[in-house]
């Protein structure tokens, strides 16, 4: 249970959080026209006769779409309805053509089913929340007014129109903003690996309506809010932030909580409303007469299941049990698709370069990824999508410390100039000679040097300063230009301190 | 040499294959034909005699070259202004579409244009296929053709597909396209004493036909003959994938498998159309109806329809929903009619839009159907009419299992006087036989009977089985054969 509270001038209050996400299919053409779907391109090159609501013109279901969407709802663990049916949503708006949307309120195609979500990476065991999917149903995205083409017209923009969203509405049951936070991410995350939606926010891919309300601890729930459009993570935890607080306020003057609709600006970092549930519209949903009942057999539901790929959940165990890595970096490296695809790219190139099973090196690479890789692309202000090397050299680069070729302090180095060259982690390792020697001649010759220059130093060792031996092979490492290698330095230095 | 316009669709493309005549005659005669009626009938809301000339030069052309013809290769037709068809103002009889011009061809229009035959031009009907006199097209009212004897009051053509009955009547058109949601094809046909058949739903695409109410609308064919509908129906027909709706199966040949003769077939007629206070004439032609497909070979059997009382209600429920959703596209944004008063916003823009565009009967059914949508009344209205349509398609399965097709009257009355129907509820009243077979999807059709004691026809209709047009049709032919219906209207244009 969540113990996030807002403390109000009367006692404590708890927020009770529910999402609805709005996520654009994954696919080619529109739900039921054969329009492309590209983001970005000029206004009205993506609209067909259907989609601009010509006379006559009806729409036809593209399975693709709804492909995607029962892929979704079998990656949740959800029930998939092999009986769906298409209602139409009426109502008129300049960005409307048809003066219905296409959606699914009687009978969704996808039913109940889960997301677990992780609180605190570093203690993810004790920090797990399962979180309730209501539905998903498939529906027509609207168009877009542009009010700034002209002084006195709006003008439409129909290219959205007829786009293919799903509908996520999950239950109420998040009750903080980290935890809301940690649901879209979660469900980001999911669909991105599913690969049914791009999950950009920012390209308005996904968007979340966030309904929020207040309530005693352990009461009965509130009147809710619904803030609409919110397009990033941080938004919807600063939306469940500024509105639960308002609504606190509100009760504790005295006044009541209406159930509307809200917009939130994020400069002024506050909801405002945007029209009372008394001047809601009366949507007169109705089966849609154009289309029959969305009936689907068992293949096209096994298809779906076979086609998934692994989810982010079963990735993590595997990374955590079969490649014994950390609950932390198992968790950061299957947070995102793109993150673990890397991964295992690297993991892959890394075992194939060392002949070791990718069990032996996952450690290796792991901790190279987190801690040495992301650094430095961090530096370029650069990420794994933009990154100068790909995971197959990156993985040569680990086998040369794998191999003992070169030192942990040289790969640094070296991946400075493979990110600054391109070039082969071999090929700069060559020409810079940075290979590491085993030469335990020049090694011991170096040892003895640094002894004779710091013999005050060995004393205090003797006299039980243990701390100082990483002093010795420091030095010695620096004397050596660093290309020693560091087994045979720590072996010598011991004995050289003997 | 024979008068081109008496021909019949069969008789016309039969004659320009064989060489008799040429395309291009027939379609001379019809336009003509169609130029010299067009003041007094108003049957047509745009010509287009160049078309119609094209169309038949093509096929001369292609005879000229031994080329294959097509089904219809040389048959001018009529085509009700719901299709769209390229480049030709398409405005379902509404001030909404007025100067509209769709850039795609309806697939029932292609069809028809594939098969060989020529747009003589669109055809007058109820504005958005909503009437069943014709008076309700923003172009003018059609006048029939037909007179009571001594008697110059202008009559009803039926309606919605009015223009279509009407021009087939008058011998202008050979043949035209219709379209029927509770009775648009047949009851115009029985008006004016032609044939006409709405076929089981889905099998003509609804692809660029302007929408009414989508679960019902169907496209048929209206036409001198049973032979003829056959034909054209043929053509019409078929698979397409733009339309959800759409019918997955084959054409039948069904002018090839085309028979009178019903031995062993059963025909079932309902108790439940002998309504109280039946016209006299009607219940004698449908006695008569009945003696013909006796004589025919069939057995008639007593059948029960139990929920058709409620057919009527049901429909006027359903498809009034359906169009006031179908028809919130004409908003006065991306084509057609836009009125937009100065300083007007988006809603009030809406507001006069469609205020001036749509008529009084459009505006009407919108309102029902928005109000039978509306929360709160959606499941007193809608889901129960919902119901009861189940419950009507049921009656009809049922019946089914004991005959093959089913006999009843085409509408409640001859034609009637334009303007004698002030009352909308009077109106909707003549559709009583007709909506049952659109609630069930099912195939009908009306064939010309006989005259009533005014001189007016009288149509009969035959509802069949889902998918058997085939039985339909040779039902219709048995009636036709034995009604020996030749009256035509007398020229007084």
């Amino acid at each position: 249970m969540s113990d996030y509270r807002i403390q109000g001038a009367t006692g404590e209050w708890e927020v009770v959080i529910g999402l609805e996400v709005h996520a654009q299919v994954t696919s080619n053409a529109k739900l039921f026209s054969g329009s492309a779907t590209a983001f970005g391109a000029e206004p009205n090159s993506q609209v067909s006769l259907i989609d601009a609501a010509m006379p006559g013109m009806l729409p036809v279901p593209n399975m693709e779409c709804i492909r995607q969407a029962v892929r979704t709802g079998i990656a949740i663990g959800a029930q998939i309805n092999k009986w769906s049916r298409f209602d139409r949503k009426n109502y008129f708006y300049a960005d409307l053509p048809q003066g219905y949307q296409i959606s699914q309120l009687y009978h969704p195609i996808v039913g109940e089913g889960e997301i677990e979500i992780t609180l605190d990476e570093k203690n993810p065991e004790t920090s797990k929340k399962v979180i309730g999917v209501e539905r998903i149903h498939v529906e027509q995205d609207a168009g877009k007014l542009m009010h700034d083409q002209h002084p006195t017209m709006s003008y439409v923009d129909l290219n959205r129109s007829g786009v293919a969203l799903m509908e996520i509405v999950s239950r109420p049951d998040m009750r903080s903003p980290a935890e809301a936070g940690a649901y879209l991410a979660k469900l980001r995350s999911i669909l991105r690996y599913v690969g049914s939606c791009d999950g950009n926010m920012d390209q308005g891919s996904m968007r979340a309506d966030v309904n929020v309300s207040v309530r005693r601890p352990g009461d009965e729930f509130g009147t809710r809010t619904e803030t609409k459009n919110v397009n990033s993570v941080r938004f919807v935890m600063a939306v469940v932030e500024s509105e639960a607080k308002r609504q606190v306020a509100v009760i504790e003057d005295g006044g009541k909580i209406v159930q509307e609709t809200r917009l939130y600006d994020p400069d002024r970092n506050e909801t405002r409303s945007m029209r009372s549930k008394e001047d809601a519209h009366d949507y007169r949903y109705f089966p849609d007469p154009d289309l029959l009942p969305l009936v689907l057999d068992d293949a096209f539901v096994e298809e779906a299941r076979a086609s998934l790929p692994e989810l982010p959940d079963a990735k993590r165990a595997r990374y955590e049990g079969a490649l014994g890595l950390t609950a932390y970096a198992a968790g950061v490296l299957t947070a995102e698709v793109d993150t673990a695809r890397w991964f295992e790219a690297l993991l892959a190139a890394t075992a194939t370069a060392q002949n070791k099973p990718e069990g032996e090196v996952a450690k290796q690479a792991s901790n190279w990824l987190l801690s040495e890789f992301f650094g430095a692309l961090n530096k370029l202000g650069k990420d794994l999508a933009s990154s100068p090397i790909d995971a197959e050299k990156a993985g040569q680069l680990l086998a040369l410390v794998g191999n003992g070729t070169i030192s942990g302090s040289i790969a640094k180095q070296v991946l400075e100039k493979m990110l600054e060259t391109g070039d082969d982690a071999a090929t700069i390792v060559e020409r810079e000679g940075l290979k590491q020697t085993s030469d335990t001649g020049a090694i011991e010759a170096a040892v003895a040097t640094i002894m004779a220059n710091n013999a005050d130093k060995v004393e205090q060792y003797k006299a039980g300063k243990e701390a100082l031996f990483g002093f010795f092979v420091g030095q010695t490492m620096k004397a050596m230009a660093g290309k020693a290698n560091p087994q045979i330095v720590n072996e010598l230095v011991k004995k050289a301190l003997a | 040499m024979t008068n081109l316009t008496d021909l019949t669709l069969t008789g016309i493309r039969d004659g320009v294959a064989g060489g008799d005549f040429t395309a291009t005659e027939v379609a001379t005669a019809f336009n003509g034909a169609v130029a010299e009626a067009q003041e007094a009938l108003n049957a047509f809301i745009v010509t287009t005699p160049e078309a119609a000339l094209a169309a038949a030069a093509k096929v001369d052309a292609d005879r000229a070259a031994g080329k294959p013809l097509g089904k219809l290769a040389g048959v001018p037709i009529g085509m009700k202004d719901l299709f769209a068809t390229k480049g030709v103002q398409t405005t379902a009889a509404s001030k909404i579409l007025e100067g509209f011009k769709p850039e795609y061809e309806s697939t029932v229009s292609q069809k028809l244009w594939d098969a060989g035959a020529g747009l003589l031009g669109k055809l007058n009907l109820d504005q958005f296929a909503m009437g069943s006199s014709n008076e309700s097209s923003a172009y003018g009212k059609v006048t029939s053709p037909w007179r009571r004897p001594n008697d110059t009051a202008a009559l009803a053509p039926g309606g919605s597909s009015g223009g279509s009955s009407a021009a087939v009547a008058a011998r202008i058109v050979p043949a035209a396209t219709g379209t029927d949601t509770g009775g648009s094809i047949r009851q115009p046909a029985a008006f004016t004493g032609i044939s006409g058949i709405k076929p089981t739903y889905g099998r003509c695409s609804r692809w660029g036909i302007v929408a009414f109410a989508s679960s019902l609308d169907q496209a048929g064919p209206m036409a001198h003959t049973v032979q003829d509908c056959a034909v054209m129906l043929e053509a019409m027909a078929g698979f397409d994938a733009k339309d959800a709706t759409s019918l997955d199966m084959p054409v039948p040949n069904w002018e090839a498998a085309l028979s009178g003769d019903l031995k062993g077939k059963k025909v079932g007629i309902p108790r439940e159309y002998r309504i109280d206070g039946l016209n006299a004439e009607v219940a004698k032609s449908w006695d008569e109806g009945i003696a013909w497909l006796k004589d025919a070979g069939a057995e008639v059997v007593d059948i029960s329809l139990p929920h058709s009382k409620y057919a009527l209600a049901t429909y006027y429920i359903i498809a009034p929903a359906e169009a006031s959703s179908n028809l919130a596209r004409y908003d006065g944004v991306r084509y057609g009619l836009r009125d937009l008063p100065d300083g007007a916003n988006l809603q009030e823009m809406y507001a006069a839009t469609r205020a001036a565009g749509f008529g009084d009967e459009v505006k009407r059914r919108i309102l029902i159907g928005t109000y039978v949508l509306s929360a709160g009344f959606y499941d007193a209205y809608y889901t129960q009419a919902q119901k009861v349509r189940t419950l009507i398609a049921r009656d009809f399965e049922e019946a089914f299992k004991q005959v093959d097709v089913i006999l009843a009257p085409t509408a409640p009355t001859s034609a009637f006087a334009l303007g004698e129907k002030t009352n909308p509820l009077d109106m909707y009243l003549g559709d009583v036989f007709s909506v049952p077979a659109s609630l069930a999807g099912l195939p009908a059709m009306s064939v010309p009977a006989g005259l009533d004691s005014q001189g007016l026809p009288l149509g009969l209709q035959i509802i069949g089985r889902p998918f058997d047009e085939q039985g339909v049709l040779n039902a219709g032919l048995a009636i036709e054969q034995r009604a020996g219906f030749s009256a035509k209207p007398e020229k007084w244009w």
